[in-house]
């Protein structure tokens, strides 16, 4: 992959960059859609940019900065600013490990920062802004990153080679040290440090050639490991900053409902209470303590103006989404050939629910605004995006805003929103001290910006084999990229994220026809990213209707898919491990227990699922066993790879089992973790992660296991029930297995045989 | 006034009786370590020892608590148990985000000091309270029995640990 940066692109570069984009998927494709002009212009760059002086010059003008990521001292010391941020991804060690690789330094040898907010020093060239999303990290920065490293290095090595008069050709680095061997001589990089300061920026570095890499390919302990089972790692709520008082708020329960009135007097009156403040849909009590705070907002007597949408429901908004899938004005997003006149049709129609987040640390943002300065803490994937809140919010000039980006609790496509530091400038503001504005569970599950529900009609026309001719695809829901980035959107105003996995599949189907239409929800009810995405819902439909024709040719579903990958071999290879893993085929499987395979090319990896799950008479999922293979071409760090895949599995099976939002009265139903239910480690199988090796381009990893989940975990329950799934959560309801079963004991046998991983 | 006694050392604290002991070691005494995840022991995050026993410190009335000894994330690591199960959530690597592993860690210390070689039954029993986001469960698991066998038992990666790896 080519990655353009920083000069004007021509017609024929943005056509290479849409062509990848379309490979590699996810929001990219969405951002480079743009073509030449647009938002997809600010990027990071492994050279000196006019912005780098004043970064360093902020981040303890290091006597070393050649570009925006590595900072060495005259000590020595090697510190990597990250451009993406930690939420757990392992990004923090996987952008290091290319740093360090080519730097010539060993991971016990850096620390690692946050970055600032800056678009044009950490700017995600596949975004076009500092975002950290849509599984682009390593995909987006491998090579500028690891280009950045050897820029440093080729001038370490310069400032030493002059220092002894030799070719620096001759010079080699380690750990550290510059060596010249000829005449035994070494000095560190701290040495050499202010001397390569001064050097000008070289127009070629030499790359590490990756049969000698020391670092990247090897399954490497993540750098925030020591600090994360201590207690030590600093999370946007730990922020302690002195004078700061925390606010407990609570927003309009309604969606665009306002604030009417307060009657504050019995909380103003409570020990520990400082303040309470108003903006327009929320207030917010101020303590000493979040417990003050919470004890005040409790006594508060609050009015709420309920708004239009006081008697919205969940069913009100499924029929308008019905509806719209039926008769509403779609956008093509892709057609090829065209539907044949004969053969049998499948068709079926499935619907997803909204999701929350329900990211472990729960939403917050502490902010001191003075006349002349504000300054934010919090743990947000669009440092850049929080600058501009910001200044809009306070009238401040840029230069007068300071964003220290934390540790995030979890993103999941939360913390791309702004809208929590949005309310905690408003409050912020009108107050004189510093305010840590925290969100509790409830209020972070009711004012989430869920998961868009969505309608699909997908059909197929099969030939004489039981093969499918052609396919069809209507899929209606709201779209987050229309709201998160209009200019994004596509020709005739589609939303690419949509039909992502969709508008391209792994088989070979000679035709095809896939529209959106785009639905949307109700003013003030807000839809946003969540992991996976259009690729997690489409691939749940594809994958499950796979299944389906499968079933009506009468063929078993690896069968099946094998004969329709003959031309895809990097599918059909991760497909046929995964089989081989698991055993298909093999010792035939107890009662009620099945298998389920899902197959999916997201976010520029290609992933094969296979699940195995018991179905307990009561309609109970006792998950057995999972098989994930993965062909995610070149591997930075295997462990971190395999930890994605297992957590994005999980998460996507939790989702499945459990998981919807519902709204009632309009407002969200769900309120905490006992009635948004979330997976539990005595419900989790095993998870074996099996990788293809090979040295083809990274593809994304955050959000590929999660998107593959669902329909593996669908497809299992239908091999063990003979029951098609149409619509997530899975009800239970329907796989009961006769009338008297809800009467009957959970089985002994059930319980004991649930789990398959001695 | 209260005095409390967390990680070896007496605090005294002016709070109400019926704060959770949570808010006062997060906003009053500062370990910021155990978290917030719930407020209503869903979660586990927020899971710290009480005389050696995990308990979810957000429902927990800080005047309930008396003379009783408090060990959180910032000290667990000075027991027997507490250094054994960190030092396996680092070769396993069991950690992502972070943001719930405090309260993992509480939970797998008083695991393993009651069951030094818990089976699979005893894991989900003292886990299951423990919610973790981005689903480190089976890595979890792993470290629980590599910390108690000093074996691998499940098919996991571990890290390596040379002089290339962070310490």
């Amino acid at each position: 992959m080519k990655l353009k940066t920083g000069k004007p692109q021509t017609a024929e570069q943005i056509d290479l960059n849409r062509r990848h984009a379309i490979q590699s998927g996810g929001l990219a494709i969405a951002f480079l859609w743009l073509g030449g002009s647009g938002i997809a212009s600010a990027a990071i760059n492994a050279r000196r940019q006019p912005g780098d002086a004043a970064a360093a010059l902020a981040d303890g003008n290091p006597a070393f900065a050649p570009n925006a990521f590595i900072r060495i001292g005259t000590d020595g010391t090697v510190r990597l600013v990250m451009p993406m941020v930690e939420m757990g991804q392992a990004i923090y060690t996987g952008s290091s490990m290319l740093l360090a690789e080519e730097l010539g330094v060993g991971m016990d040898q850096i620390t690692v920062e946050h970055s600032p907010p800056s678009d044009d020093l950490y700017g995600m060239p596949l975004l076009g802004g500092q975002i950290t999303g849509g599984s682009t990290s390593t995909r987006g920065t491998w090579q500028v990153l690891r280009e950045a490293g050897a820029v440093a290095r080729t001038l370490l090595v310069a400032a030493a080679a002059a220092q002894w008069h030799v070719d620096p050709s001759t010079c080699t680095v380690d750990r550290g040290m510059v060596h010249h061997t000829p005449s035994g001589r070494s000095v560190g990089f701290g040495a050499v440090a202010s001397a390569a300061g001064q050097l000008p920026m070289p127009d070629k570095v030499q790359l590490t050639d990756p049969k000698d890499f020391k670092l990247i390919g090897k399954p490497l302990r993540r750098v925030d490991s020591a600090d994360k089972v201590k207690g030590a790692t600093q999370f946007g709520l730990d922020v302690r900053v002195p004078g700061m008082k925390i606010a407990v708020v609570k927003a309009c329960p309604t969606f665009g409902g306002k604030l009417a009135s307060v009657d504050d007097k019995a909380a103003r009156v409570m020990p520990g209470v400082v303040d309470v403040l108003r903006i327009g849909d929320a207030v917010a009590v101020v303590g000493e303590h979040f417990w003050a705070a919470k004890q005040g907002l409790e006594a508060l007597g609050i009015t709420w103006d309920l708004g239009e949408n006081a008697n919205l429901t969940t069913q009100q908004l499924r029929d308008a989404l019905a509806e719209s899938a039926l008769n509403g004005k779609s956008i093509v997003a892709r057609e090829v050939g065209s539907r044949p006149a004969d053969g049998k049709t499948v068709e079926s129609v499935y619907q997803l629910p909204m999701l929350a987040h329900a990211t472990m640390e729960p939403l917050n943002a502490t902010v001191f605004v003075t006349s002349d300065k504000c300054e934010i803490w919090l743990g947000t994937q669009v440092p850049a995006r929080v600058l501009d809140v910001a200044a809009k919010i306070t009238g401040l000039s840029k230069d007068k805003i300071i964003v220290h980006n934390q540790y995030l609790g979890g993103g999941f496509g939360r913390r791309l929103e702004t809208d929590s530091v949005e309310q905690a400038l408003a409050l912020a503001k009108q107050v004189s001290y510093p305010l840590k504005v925290v969100w509790t569970r409830e209020e972070d599950i009711r004012h989430d910006r869920v998961r868009p529900m969505y309608h699909d009609r997908i059909s197929a026309v099969l030939d004489a084999n039981g093969r499918p001719a052609w396919y069809g695809y209507r899929t209606s829901g709201g779209t987050v990229l229309g709201r998160w980035a209009p200019m994004a959107m596509g020709k005739d105003g589609l939303d690419s994220d949509a039909v992502e996995c969709v508008v391209e599949v792994p088989y070979e189907i000679p035709s095809l026809k896939v529209e959106w239409i785009r639905h949307d929800m109700p003013p003030g009810l807000i839809v946003g990213w969540w992991r996976g995405v259009g690729s997690t819902h489409n691939l749940f439909v594809v994958e499950s209707f796979m299944d389906e024709l499968a079933h009506h040719a009468g063929r078993d579903p690896l069968e099946y898919r094998r004969a329709l990958l003959q031309k895809n071999p990097r599918s059909l290879a991760l497909l046929n491990l995964a089989a081989e893993k698991i055993g298909w085929g093999g010792q035939p499987l107890p009662a009620r227990v099945g298998r389920g395979i899902a197959l999916g090319e997201p976010f520029g990896s290609r992933v094969c699922a296979i699940v195995e799950t018991e179905v307990t008479p009561q309609g109970e999922i006792r998950l057995r066993r999972a098989v994930v293979t993965l062909d995610c071409g070149i591997a930075v760090n295997p462990s971190s790879i395999e930890a994605q895949i297992q957590g994005g599995l999980l998460f996507g099976l939790s989702a499945a089992l459990y998981s919807e939002i519902t709204i009632k009265d309009g407002a969200i139903e769900q309120s905490n973790f006992h009635d948004y239910r979330n997976l539990r480690i005595n419900e989790t199988p095993l998870v074996e992660v099996h990788r293809i090796e090979n040295s083809e381009a990274p593809g994304g990893l955050g959000e590929v296991g999660t998107a593959i989940a669902a329909p593996a975990l669908a497809n299992a329950i239908f091999a063990a029930t003979g029951v098609r799934l149409y619509k997530l959560p899975v009800d239970r309801s329907l796989l009961v297995q006769d009338a008297n079963a809800l009467k009957r004991v959970v089985s002994a046998t059930a319980s004991s045989q649930g789990r398959n991983d001695a | 006034m209260l005095s409390l006694s967390v990680n070896g050392e007496s605090h005294s604290v002016d709070v109400p009786a019926d704060m959770p002991l949570l808010w006062v070691l997060r906003d009053v005494i500062g370990l910021t370590g155990t978290k917030f995840g719930c407020g209503i022991a869903q979660c586990g995050a927020c899971t710290v020892h009480l005389d050696g026993q995990p308990v979810r410190s957000c429902v927990l009335p800080v005047g309930s608590i008396g003379d009783k000894t408090i060990t959180t994330i910032e000290a667990i690591g000075n027991t027997p148990s507490g250094q054994q199960i960190q030092q396996a959530w680092l070769d396993v690597d069991v950690v992502q985000c972070g943001y719930c592993q405090s309260g993992q860690i509480m939970s797998a210390a008083a695991l393993l000091k009651r069951s030094p070689n818990p089976s699979d039954a005893d894991i989900d029993a003292a886990m299951s309270g423990n919610i973790c986001r981005c689903g480190t469960y089976v890595r979890i698991r792993a470290a629980i029995k590599q910390a108690a066998t000093g074996k691998l038992d499940i098919l996991q990666t571990i890290v390596t640990s040379p002089e290339g790896s962070a310490s």
